[in-house]
């Protein structure tokens, strides 16, 4: 029973980092209709620029925290802007072909400056944080990954329906022509949706990077983990995704201490081809509004 | 009082793709505070000469390739959509096209986009106002109102950027006669409390004359007719082609097989 919970809350806070990578995916979806294949990379540069921050230039973490999310904003931002706004109204094959060039541009830049290695944080998280029901031990990254996690989720829930730059983002994700026409600047919300986009997938970047280490190579996978995530989910639903990531988070967490480690990273994918039978736009696909 | 026209359009050719060339040299002026009809057939160019207006013609690729647009004495031809519309000209498109996702007022308050961080309370108000029935649906989504209520919608949610000048493309496409005065009612009123000046595309070419001030016909990409709204309504050809009566007033017959042979003398 104790390792059922354990496995279960460890699973959720898992599935909480991925549900939040997968909504930086779905951002940059519902906006442009772009799949994001650099997505892990996006998310690998936020642990390493924490990293750095945190082990080189020993700024204190709170402030480095700051600092990449800030920094991983301004690379969504500069990235939208040198490589996606040349290619607006071109054929959209081209768009996602190029994000997949700049998964090998990162990816290689990556590897060159901090190489292949497998790195830790050091333990700067207060084990005060940690929680304790008799043998049920949960360790300070699972609880901060939980608090991260359920803390943006409201503040972009808010965001999306309050603010009038969610709503004009959800416009432009909803009819981009009626939204030109009524002046929403169309290449500001692009803008945006990659900055937020990559500002999330560099914060789940840095707490899976505190949960499993860092290596270029494991943290860019999990971009390709954000595929079954946002397919279970529905391609533009955020809501969707964060179930979806919840769903694949628990599914790992429990093959992984019942059946074998090794094959954690198979069952999403044999869960996805399921579901997807008997529900081929997701669980929270969007509903076309038909007017007949 | 400025007495320049709020709109010139001078000799505008427009291009799709450099190849398909749709407006063939149309010249039109809009003076302050009128409503102008712009008539004519599908095809003939209505839609386009809007999208030349309003900057919409870049994302389907098309381009004004001469002439001049002078609005307010600048020229706006080929800026961008952005830009225009921060000037004052708002397009409400052909069709609808309500964000489907949001609620009504969620789709209003993306008509504050070019007003960006000023206050739209007092403005939300005025449209409950104008449009009624949209009061009791404010917290539903647009995608599942009916075809009236989302003309209002959409006419309100250009309304909220305080245009200057406003483009209206067919408000009355699918909508039922009743709901349809309604809407040409309200058009009216807007242009008398708010001076809205307004370009009113419109098929139903007998609503459009009589709350028009002035109107051009269009075909095949150039004007072939204008005149003030009351002297178009009494011209034989107007009459014939796009009011459907007959030359003498009464409503034409088709038994009368000659009426096929009268040709449009314009062409």
């Amino acid at each position: 029973m104790e390792f059922f919970v354990q496995l279960l809350v460890n699973g959720i806070s898992i599935g909480f980092l991925y549900g939040l990578a997968a909504m930086g995916f779905v951002m940059i979806f519902k906006s442009s209709s772009v799949l994001n294949f650099a997505h892990g990379e996006l998310l690998a540069a936020g642990a390493f620029i924490f990293l750095t921050l945190v082990t080189w230039a020993k700024i204190p973490v709170f402030v480095a925290f700051l600092v990449t999310l800030a920094g991983s904003f301004l690379l969504g931002f500069i990235v939208e802007r040198l490589f996606l706004r040349p290619l607006i109204g071109e054929p959209l094959i081209y768009v996602i072909m190029l994000t997949v060039g700049l998964a090998s541009i990162f990816k290689g830049l990556m590897l060159l400056v901090w190489g292949g290695n497998l790195y830790i944080y050091p333990d700067f998280l207060p084990s005060t944080i940690s929680l304790q029901w008799g043998n049920i031990n949960i360790p300070p990254v699972y609880v901060v990954a939980i608090i991260i996690g359920l803390f943006f989720l409201t503040l972009f829930g808010l965001f999306f329906k309050y603010s009038s730059q969610g709503i004009y983002m959800r416009s432009v994700a909803d009819n981009q022509t009626a939204s030109l026409s009524l002046g929403v600047n169309v290449r500001r919300v692009f803008a945006l949706s990659w900055a937020i986009a990559a500002l999330v997938a560099g914060m789940s970047g840095i707490v899976l990077g505190i949960i499993n280490g860092i290596n270029v190579h494991d943290l860019s996978s999990v971009g390709l983990k954000v595929f079954p995530v946002v397919i279970l989910g529905g391609l533009d639903s955020i809501g969707g995704a964060i179930l979806g990531g919840l769903i694949i988070g628990l599914l790992e967490t429990f093959t992984g201490g019942y059946l074998s480690p090794s094959l954690r990273d198979v069952i999403p994918y044999i869960a996805l081809v399921f579901i997807l039978m008997v529900k081929p736009y997701g669980l929270f696909g969007l509903v076309e509004i038909e007017r007949v | 009082m400025n007495t320049i026209p709020l709109l010139q359009i001078n000799n505008i050719s427009v291009v799709y793709s450099d190849v398909i060339q749709v407006l063939k040299g149309v010249s039109l002026t809009v003076e302050r505070g009128t409503i102008v009809s712009l008539l004519g057939s599908n095809g003939a160019g209505k839609t386009t000469t809007l999208k030349a207006i309003s900057g919409l013609l870049k994302p389907e690729n098309g381009r004004v390739t001469d002439g001049t647009i002078m609005f307010d004495s600048k020229t706006v031809q080929n800026s961008a959509p952005e830009d225009i519309t921060r000037m004052g000209i708002i397009q409400v498109l052909e069709g609808r096209q309500p964000f489907k996702y949001l609620t009504i007022e969620e789709n209003l308050r993306v008509g504050t986009a070019t007003r960006w961080g000023k206050p739209y309370k007092r403005d939300m108000d005025m449209i409950y106002e104008y449009f009624p029935p949209l009061i009791k649906r404010r917290k539903s989504l647009a995608g599942y109102c009916s075809g009236g209520e989302l003309q209002m919608l959409v006419i309100g949610r250009a309304l909220l950027a305080h245009p200057k000048l406003l483009l209206l493309d067919e408000p009355s496409l699918g909508l039922a006669p009743l709901v349809v005065k309604e809407i040409f009612r309200i058009i009216r009123r807007i242009n008398e409390e708010q001076g809205t000046t307004i370009i009113l595309v419109e098929q139903n070419a007998a609503m459009a004359l009589q709350i028009a001030h002035y109107g051009y016909v269009m075909e095949n990409g150039k004007i072939v007719m204008e005149g003030k709204a009351e002297e178009l309504r009494e011209n034989p050809d107007v009459r014939e082609f796009y009011l459907g009566m007959a030359a003498s007033g009464t409503t034409k017959s088709y038994r009368n097989v000659k009426s096929y042979k009268r040709r449009k003398r314009w062409l």
